[in-house]
């Protein structure tokens, strides 16, 4: 279902109502039309650059149905390539993670330096003079690869903007979070790798989501309420923001505890006055108002269209993907300060596990919720759209409006409406 | 003395803790556990002696989590697991590795299913419990859930008790 003019997001300034489309959550025509005009065209999220600490370092992962091998070459340069061969398409390299300098397929023993460059051929002499060399050979690179504060991003649209113009206003988030250590940040091991049966954009809206905390995670303000000391007397306030390009941010005060500064009682005294050396190191190396952020507010930052870094009670990188309208592939890291104190670092991954991890105390109840919602779309006929307009007639949004959300979609239709100009998906 | 405890003992204390799951009889279930008792389910792309102090964990309960993970899945706003789902416990290849003065550590393999809304998930692992007989009463003092899998997928989640 959609609209009189065919778009799936109706707006109505003068009613301040926003409406999307229940269609855009179901139709595998439009799972399509996202691949094309949306994953295959804008900057996605391909690891951290603490992922490959050495020279030879190298990791494999899957982007927009791509498979991608992610290397750091003899120079430490980092490199993203097309996980596939030249010869007949085999996986080059087949293992999660590790370090080498060169890579074997295994099918007919073509091997591949960390830079692309095929190495070795065997058989050459059935081969024209020069064939090892000419460039056919090698591994493919992605279009374009490039990366801000140690978040690299690949793009395999060749006519793409740079990451910098792409990220725009996002930026100086990303860089924050980036900041909360002198001693740079890292990917703390263990990956949580998920599924949701839900469409992906469901939990691109539930991971900006302020509005849901109450109701959907009741049990988990219950639990920190009976944990002695592990909240502080702070109202959730704060406020949202539209950073262009379909990114956006939630900024904001929570009772919860921070690791990096913002102490609860359970942690006791002595933690109190070394959170108070940390904001100190913060106030000197960043000045007031950005140590104050790091500190004591949290962010909900949406790379559109699916890189969702939350600095909350811990911080989580995440991206998803759709394998079909009621299906997605999620994986979540932690992110944390390098040199983190030990009983921080245990905090800060406990933390985690009980909000932000599938095993915990809320985020089953957003898997929940979002195939709830999946399943309720079903009725689309006769119920067919979704109300996003919570906060629109607001100058200053709230951390529990829905703006971030309306950028998110204005973004997106947008898009869409390119690709049903070359229709896919009308 | 080293501790005492055969084969056929472990598998009745073990095939009870899993009907108590499976019956939802969680309070029962919780005082199988000693005081400082910890559950914990790494995620799946750690190694088996990986500490959730220092990794990433899907689960890592000491008692005081545990208890609250049971008083939160006895709550209708546990809305994962409200209307509960079935569950089945499958409990197989149980052997003692090992014993020392006060513990025995007990391996087995599992195949639990969840089954909600028309959805039947598996979750495939490995268990290795440390057991103790405080008082005479035989009891967990760690219990290891190592799933055999490749992340949660489909699954999703681990809203149940392994
Ligand atoms: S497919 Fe790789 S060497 Fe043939
Ligand atoms: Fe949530």
């Amino acid at each position: 279902m959609t609209g009189t003019n065919g778009s799936y997001v109706q707006v109505n300034e003068n009613l301040k109502t926003f409406k999307v489309s229940r269609q855009a959550f179901v139709d595998p025509a439009v799972t399509e039309a996202e691949y094309a005009e949306i994953f295959d065209k804008c900057w996605l999220y391909l690891g951290h650059e603490s992922e490959l600490e050495k020279p030879h370092d190298f990791l494999t992962r899957k982007v927009a149905k791509r498979n991608i091998l992610f290397t750091r070459d003899a120079d430490g340069e980092f490199q993203a390539f097309l996980n596939t061969c030249p010869h007949r398409g085999a996986s080059v390299c087949r293992e999660r993670n590790g370090n080498a300098k060169s890579f074997q397929c295994m099918y007919h023993g073509w091997v591949f330096g960390n830079d692309g460059g095929l190495k070795h051929l065997p058989g050459e002499e059935s081969y024209p003079e020069g064939f090892r060399e000419n460039g056919s050979g090698n591994l493919t690179p992605v279009a374009h690869l490039d990366s801000c504060a140690g978040f690299w991003f690949v793009c395999f649209d060749p006519n793409a903007p740079s990451l910098d113009d792409y990220l725009g206003d996002a930026k100086p988030y990303i860089e924050l979070v980036s900041l909360h250590s002198k001693h740079g940040m890292e990917i703390v091991g263990g990956t949580q790798e998920y599924a949701i049966r839900s469409n992906w954009k469901l939990l691109t809206e539930n991971s900006v989501d302020g509005y849901h905390a109450e109701s959907t995670h009741a049990t988990y303000m219950d639990y920190l309420l009976n944990v002695n000391g592990g909240l502080i007397k702070q109202p959730l306030e704060g406020r949202e923001f539209d950073l262009g390009n379909g990114h956006a941010v939630l900024e904001y005060k929570a009772p919860w505890g921070r690791p990096i500064a913002q102490w609860v009682p359970m942690w006791g005294e002595e933690v109190q006055a070394e959170l108070e050396i940390v904001k100190a190191e913060l106030v000197e190396r960043l000045g007031e108002d950005r140590a104050e952020r790091i500190a004591h507010y949290n962010r909900n930052l949406l790379i559109f269209p699916n890189l969702v870094i939350n600095d909350i009670m811990a911080i989580t990188v995440r991206t998803y993907y759709p394998d079909a309208p009621d299906y997605m592939n999620v994986n979540a890291w932690a992110l944390a300060p390098r040199q983190e104190v030990d009983w921080a670092r245990e905090y800060r991954l406990f933390n985690f596990l009980e909000f932000l991890g599938p095993g915990g105390f809320a985020t089953p109840d957003d898997v929940e919720a979002m195939e709830k919602c999946q399943i309720g779309y079903q009725n689309l006929k006769e119920a067919g759209w979704n109300d996003i307009s919570k906060g629109m007639g607001r100058a200053e949004p709230s951390y529990d409006d829905e703006a971030q959300m309306r950028a998110f979609w204005t973004e997106w239709q947008s898009r869409i409406d390119r690709a049903a100009a070359v229709g896919l998906a009308a | 003395m080293t501790f005492q405890i055969t084969r056929d003992e472990a598998e009745d204390f073990i095939f009870a803790e899993a009907d108590m799951l499976d019956d939802w009889e969680l309070e029962d279930w919780l005082a199988l556990f000693v005081d400082d008792a910890v559950y914990n389910v790494p995620s799946t792309d750690l190694d088996k002696s990986a500490q959730a102090a220092n990794n990433l964990f899907y689960i890592a309960d000491d008692r005081g989590r545990l208890e609250e993970r049971v008083t939160r899945l006895k709550k209708k706003t546990a809305h994962a697991e409200f209307p509960r789902s079935k569950t089945r416990h499958l409990i197989s290849n149980v052997r003692v590795r090992e014993t020392d003065a006060d513990s025995a550590t007990v391996t087995t393999a599992f195949a639990t299913f969840r089954s909600k809304d028309g959805i039947t998930d598996t979750y495939i692992g490995s268990t290795r419990y440390k057991l103790v007989r405080p008082n005479g009463t035989l009891k967990i003092a760690e219990k290891w859930c190592f799933l055999d899998m490749d992340g949660l997928r489909p699954q999703g989640r681990i809203s149940i008790l392994l």
